[in-house]
């Protein structure tokens, strides 16, 4: 099957990331397709190669890096909600001044058309938090 | 792939609260592009987004409710509002936007968009859906 994953909360204050992230590595093991991750909302800060998490703790956006690399995963991250976010790639940091990057490796930013383009793609879209 | 599929956007809350019935708005302008058979509903504090005479004056917020009229050309033309979401408010639909599009199929007549429908006719009407987001 393919299935379409659509995340709506940052990591860490919920646990819908992590769901997310079971899931899709859950699906891929048993052999099913994954079209795309699409972040949405506050769901953007999982590309946040900023993010410094405690040692002992998971490393939510190196875990989609590399989940990313392995199957060579499609992880978008919605353009407006990243902007309002501070969520900026190289590109953009240029075009808008400013200091700094944090798009993590293996996301991409783009538009809300990638997100109907999953759900018109997918067999199951599946939305993870509110 | 070609197939027509049933989008839905489901708008649960309050204009302004959160960003969410601005996201809503959004995908559902962004997302007429695909030429899918798009519908939005309005439930819960949802209603609240179709009401006339908002005003964000006062809060600094962007007043974004005249896009909502924008919709009709976006071939968006179906607009369900649940009944019980809008008795538990105390609004009927006189206190909403008088929200039309222009029948293509019916020498471009202007009909009413929004669609008063009780909570069993929603879930009816969600069960056909498929591709179901909640804002």
């Amino acid at each position: 099957m393919k299935f379409g994953i659509v995340i709506n909360e940052g990591p860490y204050q919920h646990q819908s990331s992590d769901t997310a992230y079971h899931f899709t590595k859950a699906a891929l093991a048993a052999g099913h397709t994954i079209v795309r991750v699409f972040y949405y909302h506050d769901g953007v800060n999982n590309g946040n190669n900023l993010a410094t998490p405690p040692q002992d703790d998971r490393d939510i956006v190196k875990r989609w890096s590399a989940l990313s690399k392995e199957h060579n995963l499609d992880l978008v991250v919605c353009v407006a909600a990243a902007q309002r976010r501070g969520i900026v790639d190289a590109d953009q940091a240029k075009r808008s001044g400013k200091h700094a990057e944090n798009l993590a490796d293996g996301f991409r930013i783009s538009g809300l058309g990638q997100l109907i383009e999953t759900g018109i793609e997918a067999d199951r879209l599946m939305v993870f938090g509110d | 792939m070609g197939a027509i599929k049933k989008f839905m956007y489901i708008n649960r809350t309050a204009p302004y609260g959160s960003i969410y019935s601005l996201e809503g708005l959004e995908v559902a302008l962004i997302g007429a592009a695909f030429d899918q058979d798009v519908s939005m509903a309005f439930v819960d504090d949802g209603v609240f987004q179709l009401k006339k005479g908002q005003d964000t004056s006062k809060s600094g917020m962007k007043n974004f409710s005249l896009a909502y009229s924008a919709l009709g050309d976006y071939d968006i033309t179906k607009l369900y509002v649940e009944k019980e979401s809008l008795q538990a408010r105390g609004l009927t639909v006189e206190d909403l936007m008088p929200l039309t599009y222009e029948d293509q199929d019916d020498d471009y007549q202007e009909k009413p968009s929004i669609r008063v429908v009780d909570s069993e006719q929603l879930a009816d009407i969600i069960a056909e859906q498929d591709v179901l987001l909640n804002y």
